[in-house]
Parts: C-alpha cells; sequence; structure tokens
C-alpha cells in the first residue's frame, strides 16, 4: 500500500483516477449550470484495519478499503447530492447533474476557476507512514502481550477483549467558490475490555477502557502508553463487583476531569449545532448574549489540537478548522457552523462542517469540546459535598435538543459522604436539562484534562470522531437515576 | 450508465484466487445498494440524496483441520487489480492470526430452498422521486394542520434503497436474493408557552404500496408531539411502567444481546448457561422468524448460506435456545440457528431476523385502565444497559397514569431495574405488535421499576 503514501491528496486523486483541474471545473460547470449558490466534491480513500484478540487468540484481522466521490449543490436551503463509489469523469458528470436537479431553473452559467490545492497551514497530525502500513505481526503481538499482563494483574480477571484499529483517510474538497482542499487524516484506536468474576462466580462485571487519536501508531505499542490503561481497565472491572446499586433521587454531583466532559457535548454542544439554531428547533436558538451557564464557565470547541481524535486541518467541507468560544464566563457566544447554515444565519463558518464519509452530507459537528479550568483544587470540590455522588466515568449519553433533556451514564462512579469519597455504586444515570444544567455549576477545579481519545458522536445516522474535556466541577441538585428508590 | 463487472463473476474471481493463493476455504460476499433520499421542511425541499455503492468482501481461511486462521478484506474498487490484491492480503492476513478450532465455513446444511419471501416488488424499480418527495410533503402538512401549536418541524423524510446480495463459497453455495424498504419518517414539534417538544412516527415498508398514508403518520406524529406539551418531573418513586411497542422493542433488543451466542460464550450475558430455566413471567414467548413473509429481517439464507428459520428463543418464559451463527454454535457445541448476519465488508456476527415477543389480548388502553398509578414510557434516551449483569437504568420521558387514567406528560426522569426481575416481573402484555423494523414488540407492562425524578 505504499502507493498510497504519502502523496499529497490532489496528486494522489489525479494519478489514481485521472481527476486534474480541468474535470474538477468541468463537473463543478456542470452544477453551476442551474441558479445555484455553491457547490463541491468531496473525494475520499480510506482504508481500515482491524485486529481482534480474545481467549487469548487474535482469531481475526480486517482490511476494508473504501474510495469514493460526493457530489453536492446547495440553492438557497436546498440540498442536492450525489454520491458514487465509482471515481470517474463520466460518474461525476452523471453525480453532477443529480444533485443540481434541486435547483430550479438555468443559472448564469458560470466558470470556475478551481485554485491550486492548499496545503494545510500547519500539520496536526504528521505522520511518516499510513497507521493502517504497521506489520500485523506487531499489533498480534500487542494484543497478547496486552492478554497477558491483564491476567496477570488480577486471579479474578477471566476474559480479555482487545483490539487495535487503524484508518488512513485521503480526502479532496474543491468547491465552486475555488477551493481546492486536501487532507490526510491518520486515526488509530486501541480498546480494551475485561471481565472480572468473583470467587464463587456468581458475579461477573466488565471495565472497558480505550486510547487513541490521530498519530503514529507506534505510539500504542509502547508499554507506557497501554500498561495503565490495561491496569485501569482491570481495576474499573474489580471494583464494579463490589459496586453497590445507586440511590436514586437529586442530589450534588461532582464529576471527575476528562472524559466526563462528555456532559457538555450533551448538555450544550449538540444544541449550539448550526443546522438546529437556523430551524429553531433548538433550546438554545436566538439565545446569543443570554446566561446559560454559571459565572465562571467557558466552553470552547477547538479542531486545532495536535493528535486529537477530533481535530482536523480543515473540516470536510475545506474550511479550516479553529477555536470557537460557545459559552464564555457563563455567557452563550456561538453556535457551530457549516458553510450551508453559515451563509443562511449570516455567520461566518467556524469549521464545523463534518461527515462520516463521501456517502453523506456534512452537518455542523463538534470536534473537541471542553470546558476551561477554574482554580478550586479537586479535593476541595468533593470535600465541599455532604451527600452525593462522584462520577468519574461514562458509558455515553444521548440530548433531545430540542426540549433540551439529557442524560449520560456511568460506569465508575462513588457515593459521597460527608466530603469523603464512599463505596462505588453501579447504575448511576445523570439526567437534567441542558440550558439549566450549567447554571448548577457551583465549582471549577484548576485541573482541565482531555478524554484519552475514544468519543463516536452519532447524528442523523452519522458518526464521526470527537473529543471531550473538563476540569472536576460540581453541579448542585442534579437528578440521579439508579434502583434504590 | 455504467457497465459493471458481472456480480456472479466477481464473486467466483474473489473465491478462485483465494484458493489459488492457498486459503483452505474461502467465501465471498457483494453487496449492490442504490437508493434515494429527501427530506422535506416548512414545505421546502431540504435535501435530496441519490447513492450507489458496491462492495466485495473476501474472508480466507488458511490452515488445516487441527485449526483454521481467517481475515477478511474488502473493496468498493470491484476493478480486476483491486478484488485480486484484496484476494492476497485476506490470505496474507489470515497467516498472521492465530489457528482456531470453531473457525471455518459451515459444515454442510446450505440452504437448498430459497422461497421468494416477498422483499422486493420490481415495479418499485420505476420510481418517481417526486412522487416520494410529495409523500414527505403531505405528512408534514397534515402534521401542522392538525393543531395550530405544531409550529415548527425537523422535517419529514423519505428514503427508497434496493439491495441485491450475492454470497458464494467454497464449500460449493452460491446464492443471492434482492431486497426494498422504503420509509417514511415525520418529525414535528409543538410549542406552547415557550416550551418545545417534538416526536416523530414513521412507516416502513418493503413496498412503496404497504406503506401507511403519509397524512396519517402526519398526524400520529403530531399528537405524539402535542401530548407532551407541558411535560414534568415526578417524585422518585417505584410504580408499575408500561412501555409503548416503541419503546418495547428496546428491552426486546437487550434480551437479543443476550441471547446471541457470542455473549454466551464470553460469559458476556446474565443469561449464559441457563437453558431451560424460566427467565420471565409466562406471559413473554419470544420467536425469531427468519422467513416471515415481507419482514424487514427476512432473507431466503443467512450471511454464511445457511437456511434461515423459525427459532423459539423464550417460550412460555422458560429459556428455550440461544441464536446463533456456525462459529458460535461450534464454541457451544451447537449447530448454527441461521442467524449469521454480514455486510460485505463484515465477518458474520450474530444478528436477529425478525425477533419479536408474542402479541397478548389487551389493548395499551386496557392495561393502563388496570394501572392505578405508573408511568407510561414514550422514548427512551441513553445507553444505560449492560448485558454482563443486565442492569438497566435510562432516561424516560412519556405520560403519568393516576387511577388508571392518563394524568399528565413526564420528563426528566430516569427508569431502573434489572432485566432479569424486569422479565419476570412482567404482568400485561399488549395486542398492537408494531413491526418497524426487524424487532418488534407489543406493549409491556413492568411490576415494578425505580422511577428517579425531583
Amino acid at each position: 500500500m505504499n502507493d498510497t503514501l504519502i502523496a499529497p491528496p490532489a496528486s494522489f486523486f489525479c494519478d489514481r483516477f485521472g481527476l486534474d483541474n480541468g474535470c474538477l471545473t468541468a463537473t463543478l460547470g456542470t452544477a453551476l449550470e442551474r441558479r445555484v449558490d455553491h457547490a463541491d466534491l468531496f473525494f475520499e480513500y480510506t482504508t481500515e484495519d482491524s485486529v481482534a484478540l480474545e481467549e487469548g487468540m487474535v482469531k481475526t484481522g480486517d482490511r476494508r478499503l473504501s474510495q469514493g466521490v460526493g457530489v453536492r449543490v446547495q440553492a438557497g436551503e436546498r440540498q442536492g447530492y450525489a454520491h458514487s463509489d465509482e471515481i470517474t469523469v463520466e460518474s461525476l458528470r452523471i453525480a453532477a447533474s443529480t444533485a443540481r436537479a434541486i435547483s430550479e431553473g438555468p443559472g448564469p452559467g458560470r466558470a470556475v476557476a478551481v485554485r491550486s490545492a492548499v496545503a494545510p497551514a500547519r500539520n496536526l497530525y504528521p505522520v511518516t507512514r499510513p497507521p493502517t502500513d504497521a506489520p500485523v505481526d506487531r499489533k498480534v503481538a500487542l494484543l497478547g502481550e496486552i492478554d497477558a499482563y491483564a491476567r496477570s494483574l488480577d486471579p479474578r480477571i477471566t476474559q480479555v477483549m482487545a483490539s487495535v484499529v487503524a484508518q488512513h483517510r485521503v480526502v479532496l474538497i474543491a468547491a465552486s467558490d475555488g477551493t481546492l482542499a486536501g487532507d490526510v487524516r491518520p486515526l488509530v484506536r486501541l480498546n480494551v475490555q475485561v471481565i472480572a468474576a468473583n470467587a464463587a462466580g456468581s458475579r461477573r462485571e466488565s471495565g472497558y477502557q480505550g486510547m487513541g487519536g490521530r498519530f503514529e501508531i507506534e505510539r500504542v505499542f509502547a508499554p507506557e502508553a497501554w500498561r495503565p490503561l490495561v491496569a485501569e481497565t482491570v481495576r474499573l472491572a474489580c471494583l464494579n463487583l463490589e459496586a453497590v446499586p445507586c440511590p436514586a433521587g437529586t442530589m450534588d454531583v461532582v464529576l471527575g476531569p476528562g472524559w466526563p466532559g462528555i456532559l457538555l457535548h450533551e448538555a450544550v454542544g449538540h444544541g449550539l449545532e448550526g443546522d438546529f439554531n437556523r430551524k429553531k428547533t433548538s433550546t438554545f436558538a436566538d439565545r446569543i448574549g443570554q446566561r446559560v451557564a454559571a459565572p465562571g464557565v467557558t466552553v470552547v470547541d477547538d479542531g486545532t489540537i495536535p493528535t486529537r481524535r477530533g481535530s482536523l486541518n480543515f473540516d470536510d467541507e475545506g474550511t479550516p478548522t479553529q477555536r470557537t468560544v460557545l459559552i464564555e464566563d457563563g455567557i452563550l457566544r456561538g453556535y457551530l457552523q457549516d458553510r450551508l447554515n453559515a451563509r443562511l444565519m449570516g455567520m461566518a463558518a467556524t469549521g464545523n462542517g463534518r461527515r462520516e464519509s463521501y456517502a453523506h452530507l456534512p452537518m455542523p459537528r463538534m470536534t473537541n469540546t471542553f470546558m476551561l479550568a477554574g482554580s478550586d483544587p479537586p479535593e476541595d470540590i468533593v470535600r465541599s459535598v455532604r451527600r452525593g455522588l462522584y462520577a468519574v466515568s461514562f458509558s455515553g449519553g444521548q440530548v433531545d435538543i430540542t426540549s433540551g433533556k439529557f442524560v449520560f451514564s456511568a460506569n465508575e462512579a462513588y457515593l459521597i459522604e460527608d466530603g469523603q469519597i464512599g463505596r462505588p455504586v453501579k447504575g448511576a444515570t445523570l439526567i437534567g436539562n441542558g440550558p439549566d444544567a450549567l447554571l448548577r455549576v457551583s465549582r471549577i477545579g484548576n485541573n482541565l484534562e482531555l478524554d484519552r481519545g475514544i468519543g463516536t458522536c452519532g447524528k442523523d445516522g452519522q458518526s464521526v470522531p470527537v473529543g471531550v474535556g473538563m476540569p472536576t466541577i460540581r453541579l448542585d441538585a442534579l437528578t440521579v437515576g439508579g434502583t434504590e428508590a | 450508465m455504467r457497465n459493471p463487472p458481472d456480480a456472479a463473476a466477481v464473486v467466483e474471481r474473489a473465491l478462485s484466487h483465494a484458493r489459488q493463493l492457498g486459503a483452505a476455504a474461502a467465501d465471498a460476499m457483494l453487496v449492490e445498494s442504490d437508493g434515494v433520499e429527501a427530506r422535506v421542511r416548512d414545505r421546502e425541499i431540504d435535501f435530496v440524496s441519490q447513492a450507489r455503492e458496491r462492495t466485495l468482501g473476501i474472508r480466507a481461511f488458511v490452515g488445516d483441520a487441527k485449526g483454521l486462521r481467517s481475515a477478511l478484506t474488502s473493496t468498493s474498487d470491484l476493478a480486476l487489480a483491486a478484488v485480486t490484491r484484496m484476494a492476497e492480503e485476506a490470505v496474507a492476513l489470515a497467516r498472521a492470526t492465530a489457528a482456531d478450532p470453531a473457525a471455518g465455513l459451515p459444515e454442510g446444511d446450505f440452504a437448498t430452498d430459497l422461497p421468494d419471501l416477498a422483499l422486493f416488488d420490481p415495479a418499485d424499480r420505476v420510481l418517481e422521486v417526486e412522487a416520494r418527495i410529495d409523500c414527505a410533503r403531505r405528512a408534514e402538512a397534515a402534521a401542522r394542520a392538525l393543531d395550530s401549536r405544531i409550529t415548527n418541524s425537523e422535517g419529514s423524510q423519505v428514503s427508497s434503497h434496493f439491495h441485491r446480495v450475492v454470497y458464494g463459497n467454497s464449500a460449493g453455495f452460491f446464492g443471492e436474493y434482492q431486497s426494498a424498504s422504503h420509509a417514511l419518517f415525520c418529525e414535528p414539534i409543538a410549542c406552547e408557552n415557550g416550551a418545545m417538544q417534538r416526536d416523530y412516527w414513521m412507516t416502513l415498508h418493503r413496498r412503496i404500496g404497504g406503506l401507511e398514508d403519509p397524512a396519517a403518520v402526519g398526524r400520529r406524529a403530531a399528537e405524539r408531539a402535542l401530548r407532551r406539551l407541558g411535560a414534568r418531573r415526578v417524585s422518585t418513586c417505584e410504580v408499575p411502567v408500561i412501555f409503548d411497542p416503541l419503546t418495547a422493542r428496546s428491552l426486546l433488543s437487550h434480551l437479543f444481546a443476550c441471547v446471541s451466542g457470542y455473549a454466551v460464550y464470553r460469559q458476556t450475558s446474565f443469561l449464559a448457561g441457563r437453558i431451560g430455566e424460566a427467565i420471565a413471567s409466562e406471559r413473554v414467548t419470544v420467536i425469531d422468524d427468519g422467513r416471515r413473509p415481507g419482514g424487514l429481517g427476512s432473507r431466503p439464507f443467512d450471511g454464511e448460506g445457511q437456511p434461515t428459520r423459525h427459532n423459539r428463543v423464550v417460550e412460555r418464559g422458560r429459556l428455550r435456545g440461544y441464536l446463533l451463527d456456525t462459529y458460535s454454535g461450534r464454541k457451544l457445541g451447537l449447530a448454527s440457528t441461521g442467524n449469521a448476519s454480514r455486510g460485505a465488508s463484515s465477518a458474520p456476527s450474530v444478528g436477529p431476523t425478525n425477533l419479536s415477543l408474542e402479541p397478548g389480548t389487551q389493548s395499551l388502553e386496557e392495561i393502563v385502565a388496570t394501572t392505578p398509578r405508573g408511568l407510561l414510557v414514550t422514548e427512551l434516551i441513553g445507553q444505560g444497559f449492560n448485558p454482563v449483569t443486565g442492569d438497566y437504568s435510562r432516561g424516560a420521558a412519556g405520560l403519568w397514569i393516576e387511577g388508571g387514567e392518563i394524568a399528565h406528560p413526564v420528563e426528566e426522569v430516569t427508569i431502573a431495574g434489572n432485566l432479569g426481575e424486569m422479565l419476570r416481573a412482567l404482568d400485561a402484555v399488549g395486542s398492537d405488535l408494531l413491526w418497524l423494523g426487524s424487532i418488534a414488540s407489543p406493549s409491556l407492562r413492568i411490576a415494578g421499576m425505580t422511577v428517579a425524578g425531583s
């Protein structure tokens, strides 16, 4: 697969499929024969592989090659889209004719001059070779070491499941405004799940941890990276063997740093995506300038952090990513925008136009969303709670952006009694109302952490990799679901 | 249009190339899909999207009777050079994995009869996109016309997808089938006193002619959104919880996750090792029927060429059997149940075909009327289910019941319990079985769950 790499995307697609600037210009010209506002082409060539272990054996290896092109035309609020797994001049012409059908009437017929390809101003994830080129034997060896190490840590471990997944994606975006942007996107992920059983075999619990990002795959091969991860997974499964049912009701909640930032993703992030606010279907519509969080709460979405899972040099419409302040000291400042919604709302695109693949239309999506640090030592925050819940890790969350109600499920949580961390509890689910949840923030820690690089966000059937982060925070009087009434 | 290589020839070429490279066995699946989707919002077209895709997956096994090593590769580039290279990579990758005594193709019993399951109507191929968009318009218009409080919408969406699956293996099986799915989905927003509520209704069928009337879909969606207006929390309590058919099917999908052969042999299911035991109320009978005519999960053969069939999972509360493909069956010393599920780019795993809980005789209204105080759940959010333990805790919205009548809408609460205990405490099964996918349930009532609120 050395031929895929690591040529600049424009020459990669030109060499492989014979697409030169003339062809791109002609295709966009076909789209622009109608009255349209914008047209773009998205080319993709993705290789993904995964190797998985269970029962002490690497039983399977997969390798997937996916290529295609999506042609999009925008006219007012309308979008026409056609995609094909064939990348040929003929399939491009057909797709452009299909996509432009949403526009009524002939347009002025514009000539498009596609600029020469723009390389990213800064490459956030340079790699010397695609992660999919790493020898499979090295991945097999890693998984074997993980299995042995997990079992050596605690005799109660009965199952170890681990996988290493690598992706190498080359994209090229050409648009009617002359944009021509290419990007080479590596993505690596290591997953570890273990099952622990008590001595009698009467109770089993699982633990899961993962890590990843846009970096050289060698990073996950390093023992100093995977050993703490495996130890953490084993600790979690064994801890859950001791966990008691979670009490239900309203209580003060302390969220640990890092991955619990999923709170921001669900409670406010989705509700601030431009499409929902243009359509006014979000509970945050028309609220810019209003207080939506407690003083001291600042939330940003930043697609420019090097090597992060949610980062991109360009979004999937060719707009450079940026750091966007969503909430500043508790006041709503901005939305996340793709080109369509930015144009219709008279705002600037923020580099958040993302799509799962060439087979999908872009939408406003988050990148890495996190809360900035405050000044409280995390120990003081826990000590400030008389009776409550300390939640450290979550398995997932979901939001209804219209009613604002969100939920997320803890897979590591403890009771707090008189300011002390007490027994572990299982099955804790937190539920709240987006516009009011961040008003309940009463303490903000000085310990901002980002997650380990495992987030995947689903919207309208499309999955994209994202990141979250947060310092330790305290939320007053949140509803906690559990089985103990 | 294009002049693609013949699908059967591509599959044959992949198999023969893998065998020439030394694979002891191989299989290949080619999936061709095309379709159109469109959304209307505020009477205007929001988007129209057309798609064509073909993906070939090649699975190679190397080794001998003591154990086979396996790997899978897939490509959307079907040029000869790409197919050849992916076959080579499958064989090379397989050599790097471990020899597994349970790996390999089924030993036999491949499907011989491929019945017409009414999965596709060729007449629907002559698809008028404008007519489908008009259905979306009519659904949204009906939703808006129902009540002046329907002031906004996430839109109304139509889709038509056509699939052709061609599968062959080195054991001599070769088969193909076509299927289609057509859908109409409407999601209006009701607004009152500054608060918004969304909800949806949908219709899904193998034939366009089998879809519900668009206006009826729109009205139903609007009624569901309207009845949520004024929702509030309730105090934390333990009460009977009724799941409507839309939410009840999620309980059945949790049950499926626990009877899937992989979860059983991995011991990641609380139902592992419990065949023959009473795991649920006698009211519970669960069937997986792979050949239900027109079923949204029906197929004449599974992802390994095995015939699909009628499987009893739970019979009057007793766990009768797990759902298996060849691999998970071998791990448990059992035969495949014809539940191998795969796409072109994924190896087989276990999937439901048409999994349903047998309906009872009471209407949902009758179940509500016999509930003195409780919660009727109409929406669930979040992922709070743990198949290892059965622990269950999710966010919910719905309707509060007092004295056997709907009192007011409820939101921002959680419901919690344990699936094992919930199945045993199931004390009412509705007559309203609703098929909106490959898993279906009637309304269900659980005698007691913890509802957490204010």
